[in-house]
């Protein structure tokens, strides 16, 4: 299995940085898309993500350990626990929300009108460049 | 005082199995969970879900897994210290552990198996201002005594099973039961939404959708909470209520556990892999889900082999010195602590003239 990469321009990490970013461009592969997460201390990550390993966002956020272990994707990914909502700040037409994920957010917390559980997000091409941001948790 | 040979804390199938290979070896268990049911997660979150991953099962749901789990192990006879949460763990002289519940009750045993998952289930609450001061004073999280309704005026908020299987019971039960949800649109069992359908068009049940509680009234108790009701256009008003009962699911959280002194990383406790899943604490185990080590992987099937050697080493603690032998089911069979035996038939040898 290829490792994941990441890309981390939070302060006190910037050496690090530099380095993993290089490694990034290095690796990257063509089935790669770039991805921007804030996570839930206002951090910036931008991260590479698979399109070939069908993942969806939840999991690459956990594979990047942007949020506590146990405090995402506690239902592993069935849109029924909320753990992973965020807030998608790009302007990139997602696929349409299923009735389970609709009735999930209808009884979150934190929920605007921009919220998604990212377990439900599909890592695909079209979503290049994606935005989003972590919920708070609850 | 419970006393027993194997405490675990968690009735997930992981705690459940463990039971089960327990009860092989001769050792008594008896078992704590946060949950007022067994199952943990697989009774929690997702009963009616298909899991596909487990060894001989093409296909079985999480609560049939349950079930099945608890009919596997029953004949070892475990206790249950349900609805109640591991809160403190003090090792004795003797070298046995007491475990207290958040309710005061004691375990004593030489071995503790922690088999606690993502942690304990706390509900999740919902973001109003002053809903901490009215805890306890007429906002409930868990229904434990339905009785406590009754002939009393209850708001209920939510859009899920328990939201709308607790309107249904509380219909009979209390004098007023409003039922408040964000949408109009309800997550639960067909005849679930049906029942509260007919009950509403009974007038049994006040059903104020799409809404959402946004403050609680009272002096010292619930008086009355404030509903905002966006339907057509936006207005705000008052249920008078004596009970608020959010019912917004529930959220594992590690807890307590967190400060027994075992080396915690990532929200889990770190155990050694190589042999028998112990903690840095001797006697203290931690199995399946809430365990980590290198190469950890958090199925329920890697849980069932930890439980498995986890009691291959708690035999070695309570009978030091004593050698054990492997036996399979299959030739020696399954002995129950309460009398019944399953064995293999005998194959017959009979003479073909």
């Amino acid at each position: 299995m290829r490792s994941l990469k990441t890309t981390n321009f939070n302060s006190e990490r910037i050496n690090v940085n530099v380095n993993s970013a290089n490694l990034s461009l290095i690796y990257m592969s063509e089935k790669d898309i770039n991805i921007k997460i804030t996570d839930r201390e206002g951090a910036i990550h931008k991260v590479l993500a698979p399109t070939d390993m069908a993942m969806n966002l939840m999991e690459v956020v956990r594979a990047y350990e942007l949020a506590p272990e146990g405090t995402i994707g506690i239902c592993g990914g069935m849109a029924m626990c909320a753990s992973c909502q965020c807030y998608v700040l790009s302007g990139h037409d997602l696929p349409e929300m299923q009735d389970d994920e609709e009735a999930m957010l209808s009884e979150a917390f934190y929920v605007k009108d921009n919220s998604r559980l990212s377990c439900q997000i599909e890592i695909t091409p079209q979503i290049e460049g994606l935005e989003v941001e972590l919920a708070p948790e609850s | 005082m419970i006393s027993t040979d194997i405490l675990i804390i968690g009735a997930g199938p992981t705690g459940l199995f463990a039971v089960f290979e327990a009860g092989l070896l001769k050792l008594k268990c008896h078992l704590i969970d946060a949950l007022p049911q067994i199952g943990g997660q697989c009774s929690e979150i997702y009963p009616k879900k298909p899991i596909y991953d487990i060894p001989g099962f093409p296909e079985i749901l999480a609560g049939e897994l349950t079930e099945n789990l608890m009919e596997q192990c029953k004949q070892f006879q475990p206790g249950f210290t349900l609805g109640e949460r591991a809160e403190t763990i003090e090792k004795q002289e003797d070298g046995t552990f007491i475990v207290t519940t958040n309710k005061g009750t004691k375990h004593q045993a030489p071995v503790v198996a922690i088999a606690g998952g993502l942690g304990s289930f706390e509900p999740r609450k919902p973001l109003i201002d002053n809903i901490a001061s009215f805890e306890e004073k007429g906002v409930e999280y868990f229904i434990k005594d339905p009785e406590i309704y009754r002939n009393k005026r209850v708001v209920i908020a939510g859009g899920g099973d328990s939201a709308l299987d607790w309107s249904i019971f509380l219909s009979n039960v209390a004098s007023e039961v409003t039922l408040v949800h964000r949408r109009n649109e309800f997550r639960g069992a067909l005849d679930s939404v049906e029942k509260v359908q007919e009950l509403k068009n009974k007038g049994k049940i006040n059903l104020v959708t799409p809404a959402e509680i946004i403050n609680i009234v009272g002096d010292d108790k619930v008086e009355a909470v404030v509903v905002s009701q966006s339907q057509h256009i936006e207005k705000e008003f008052e249920v008078e209520c004596d009970h608020f009962i959010p019912l917004f699911g529930l959220s594992p959280k590690l807890g307590p556990i967190a400060n027994w002194g075992l080396e915690i990383e990532k929200n889990a406790i770190k155990v050694n892999n190589a042999l028998d899943y112990q903690t840095n604490i001797p006697g203290i185990f931690a199995i399946g889900d809430v365990n980590t080590y290198p190469g950890k992987l958090k199925l329920i099937l890697c849980g069932f082999h930890e439980a498995t050697l986890m009691c291959q080493a708690a035999y070695q603690i309570i009978n030091p010195g004593k050698k054990y032998v492997l036996k399979y089911t299959t030739v020696s069979g399954v002995h129950g602590f309460d009398g019944t035996s399953k064995t293999a038939p005998k194959a017959v040898v009979k003479a073909i003239n």
